[in-house]
């Protein structure tokens, strides 16, 4: 590379981490005081093009129109924020963390449809900038004015930004209540406006960070997930709560990403190398190797605990031996008395089961929340097909071996994880859960790339539908009955007791590091097994089995079922599966439908589903006792 | 001016206050004296809002009080000075200052910043420092003062000699003297009924969730086997 080009590779990558940092500033600036962790921060992020992206049409490619346009874009946005806040969020600020992270899914299912409605699928391309479609010549080089532009709009927010938290009385409310919000409460603060404006305050970052971007990148409606998982590694990079922090990790990720993409194909050794296919995992590579040496981020500070009176939560009940027969008669009845599409969604529904409620024993008596669950899943399913139609294995022996394949990666995945904790952990495993998943994405010799793999085929025997079924209850059922026996068991105690209080489990002599690692590894082969289970069912397999909408579908699933319920995750996959099922064959906005019904159970049953109704009974009990 | 009527609270879904009352009158200093877990910062909690009140009447300046969120009840007036200190750490002294600041009130005396320096001369020369770099003194003078910045007519002290050097005490002890100067009403909990008796009008003292025995300081300090029953560690 000469030094021109490097020069230009900078540049772009300057460009670029603006957007990102102020995406991710709005992000740390909210999380920091209300501990949301808002995953609809890519919506609005997606909003603010789109919205730009209209506003231009209507006001004319005039410099005037566009920056008008950009500006009220941003405005709007701030709005849409205030909104989601006062509607959904105020309601639920003393709700469990994940039951809020669970509102925000639904905005980010409602939001999608909202904008598929209002602009469509196809990919809309924006004008350049007005008065600035020019380029300027550097070292023989040509650079778009308005990248350099964009270069400058970054430090400039971020000065802002500083001067805001810094030199005014809203900024220190901000700051102490990062702190210590209650505290701020008794002392004559209302939280709820204060939370309000943050929720601005950062809703107007996002979607100006997207209505900067409409000259470089067409607004689709892919760019919700794909921005909050960029935003989610700068801000965990950064640190989370410092603005400074985000910054500096906007800058390395931008640059790094642009300098993969310039350098393309080179060949080291006679070994090609593709640094332009390293894009789409080189931030998250560069994310887990600074939470290995710095877990709390480059500017980052461990976090300090909000003083919330918590209750700890409650031991599990174990179902009846009643309940959990009359259910299994059932599971196995219904198949016969019903047609045969009943037996392709209940086995979707036993998959789905038995994945979530493998993330449920990670996240609920193991205390680790995973947002990259989908990484086994995964990785069970193409290991499934894989060893089928590359190694050449019978079906059943692949079915076996696929499970020990993903828990093989659990055991390298986990090794990282189980140094973190709290919202660092759960960003890691997006983080490895991303990087499996360009890696199926791009390998396209052996995993077919994002075509996936055809002609997965369970064996002459298990062709009926009907037997399949049986085969996915009996396999999904013995892992789900075996993870409920393991909370019971003195390894299942043991993590219980880590989750509740890390320091006195390790002063009664439990290595809690060594056992969560374990446990990473026992739900990752059963997250596996559901996978395997699942491809052989479907036939094919696609990277869609690894993406961030499958972990977070099996977030919803447990969350919407219950955290604090083992049959909770049970019942959540089934509905939610059922839910889809029923919805996507009615209507094309059926995320907006599924995003409803979550809001309107977060609302009602701030509990989950099962936890919920629990409740009820118990009230109903009381009062008829 | 506060007046507490058959406070019941739960934390979590222990059952700690059954049924205090108490009273504290404006320019009079109330010690509520306890051993450790007999329920006195729960009792300051749930005057405050912080814990919610389960059952009884908690008023204040005329207004009932108990179904409050904190921050209102901030605002009618009654500041809240927490054991734990509870400084923002990150901020300075100025800053943290600022996060109390409430607009002047009638019937209560006008704080500024030169006056609380004024009254917590130490805090004078740390301005600019960040309150997670200060002397357990120095912040328990902040936290006070963070108070003050209120306005507040009435002021809830949750044991502000725990953990002080002797020196600090007796500063703390003029302090709290001169806020009754000023005529403002102070509830305190302490264990250390030394300084209470310096600076306290009445007494009550609290066991088990339940108010013993609610008197003047002289009451209680002629009355050794009380002192011995509740007091003596």
């Amino acid at each position: 590379m000469t030094l021109s080009s490097i020069l230009i590779q900078l540049l772009n990558g300057l460009a670029a981490a603006s957007s990102l940092f102020l995406v991710s500033a709005g992000l740390s600036l909210i999380f920091g005081v209300t501990r949301i962790v808002n995953f609809a921060h890519g919506s609005l992020y997606m909003l603010g093009l789109y919205g730009a992206y209209s506003l231009i049409e209507l006001f004319g490619r005039t410099p005037l129109g566009f920056w008008s346009a950009v500006v009220l874009a941003a405005l709007a946005v701030g709005l849409v924020g205030v909104l989601i806040e006062l509607a959904v969020l105020r309601r639920i600020y003393r709700a469990p963390e994940l039951f809020q992270l669970l509102a925000t899914f639904a905005i980010v299912l409602i939001i999608k449809d909202i904008a598929l409605f209002t602009w469509g699928a196809e990919d809309l391309v924006g004008p350049r900038a007005p008065g600035l479609s020019m380029a300027v010549e550097i070292l023989g080089k040509r650079v778009p004015a308005y990248d350099l532009l964009l270069i400058v709009i970054g430090p400039l927010v971020l000065a802002a930004i500083w001067l805001l938290l810094t030199r005014t009385r809203w900024g220190a409310l901000v700051r102490a209540a990062t702190q210590d919000r209650e505290m701020v409460g008794a002392l004559g603060v209302d939280q709820a406006k204060l939370f309000t404006s943050v929720f601005f305050v950062g809703a107007v970052l996002a979607g100006l960070g997207g209505a900067l971007q409409i000259p470089r990148e067409p607004a689709n409606l892919e760019l919700d997930l794909a921005v909050i998982a960029d935003a989610f590694v700068v801000t965990v990079v950064g640190g989370l709560g410092s603005i400074g922090g985000a910054f500096l990790a906007a800058v390395i990720i931008g640059v790094a990403k642009a300098f993969c993409i310039g350098i393309g194909s080179v060949t080291w050794f006679g070994v090609e190398i593709s640094f332009s296919k390293l894009t789409l995992v080189v931030e998250f590579l560069i994310m887990a190797l600074v939470l290995v040496v710095r877990p709390y981020g480059l500017l980052g500070k461990p976090q300090a605990a909000q003083r919330v009176a918590a209750e700890p939560a409650p031991p599990f009940t174990v179902p009846s031996w009643t309940f959990a027969l009359v259910w299994l008669a059932l599971l196995i009845v219904v198949p016969w008395v019903t047609d045969r599409y009943a037996a392709i969604l209940l086995t979707d529904i036993v998959c789905f089961a038995l994945f979530s409620v493998s993330l449920h024993f990670i996240m609920g008596p193991a205390g680790m929340v995973s947002f990259g669950h989908a990484a086994y899943f995964g990785i069970g399913a193409y290991a499934a097909g894989l060893l089928l139609k590359r190694v050449g294995l019978p079906m059943e022996a692949a079915l076996l071996i696929a499970p020990l394949v993903a828990g093989a990666f659990a055991i390298v995945y986990g090794w990282f994880c189980v140094r973190l904790s709290g919202v660092y952990l759960a960003m890691l495993t997006l983080a490895f859960a991303q990087i499996s998943w360009s890696i199926v994405f791009q390998w396209d010799s052996v995993t077919g790339g994002s075509n996936g793999v055809f002609g997965v085929w369970p064996s002459p025997w298990l062709a009926d539908k009907t037997v399949y079924y049986y085969l996915a209850l009996t396999l999904c059922g013995a892992g789900i009955a075996f993870l409920w026996r393991v909370m019971f068991s003195p390894f299942g105690y043991a993590l219980r007791a880590g989750r509740d209080s890390p320091l006195r489990a390790e002063a009664i002599g439990i290595d809690l590091r060594r056992f969560q690692w374990a446990a990473f590894v026992l739900v990752g082969a059963l997250a596996g097994l559901a996978g395997a289970v699942y491809a052989f069912s479907k036939g094919s397999i696609s990277p869609s089995t690894i993406s961030i909408a499958q972990s977070t579908d099996g977030l919803v699933m447990v969350l919407l079922g219950g955290v604090e319920t083992l049959t909770g995750p049970v019942v959540g996959a089934a509905i939610f599966t059922w839910l889809r099922d029923v919805v996507a064959r009615n209507t094309e906005f059926w995320r907006a439908v599924i995003g409803l019904v979550i809001l309107l159970i977060v609302l009602l049953f701030p509990q989950g589903l099962v936890g919920g109704l629990k409740a009820l009974a118990m009230r109903w009990r009381e009062r008829h006792a | 001016m506060l007046e507490v009527r058959d406070l019941h609270a739960f934390y979590g879904r222990a059952h700690i206050l059954h049924g205090v009352s108490l009273e504290a009158r404006a320019g009079e200093v109330v010690a509520l004296l306890g051993r450790n877990g007999a329920g006195k910062s729960t009792a300051m909690k749930a005057i405050m809002g912080l814990v919610p009140p389960a059952h009884g009447e908690v008023s204040f300046a005329g207004q009932r009080i108990d179904r409050l969120p904190p921050y209102r009840i901030a605002r009618l007036g009654l500041g809240y000075v927490p054991e734990e200190r509870r400084i923002f750490t990150e901020l300075t002294v100025v800053e943290n200052l600022e996060v109390g600041r409430q607009p002047a009130r009638d019937g209560a005396p006008t704080w500024t910043e030169d006056k609380l320096f004024a009254l917590f001369p130490n805090l004078a020369g740390m301005r600019e420092r960040p309150g997670g770099r200060m002397s357990g003194g120095e912040q328990q003078m902040l936290t006070i003062a963070r108070t003050l910045m209120g306005n507040p007519r009435c002021v809830l002290l949750d044991e502000p000699s725990e953990g002080l050097a002797p020196i600090i005490v007796e500063q703390m002890a003029n302090s709290i003297r001169a806020l009754k100067g000023e005529g403002l009403c102070v509830l305190l909990s302490e264990q250390n009924l030394h300084f209470s008796q310096a600076v306290a009008d009445r007494a009550y003292i609290i066991e088990k969730g339940q108010i013993r025995f609610g008197g003047s300081m002289a009451e209680l300090t002629a009355d050794a086997s009380l002192r011995e029953q509740y007091l003596s560690v």
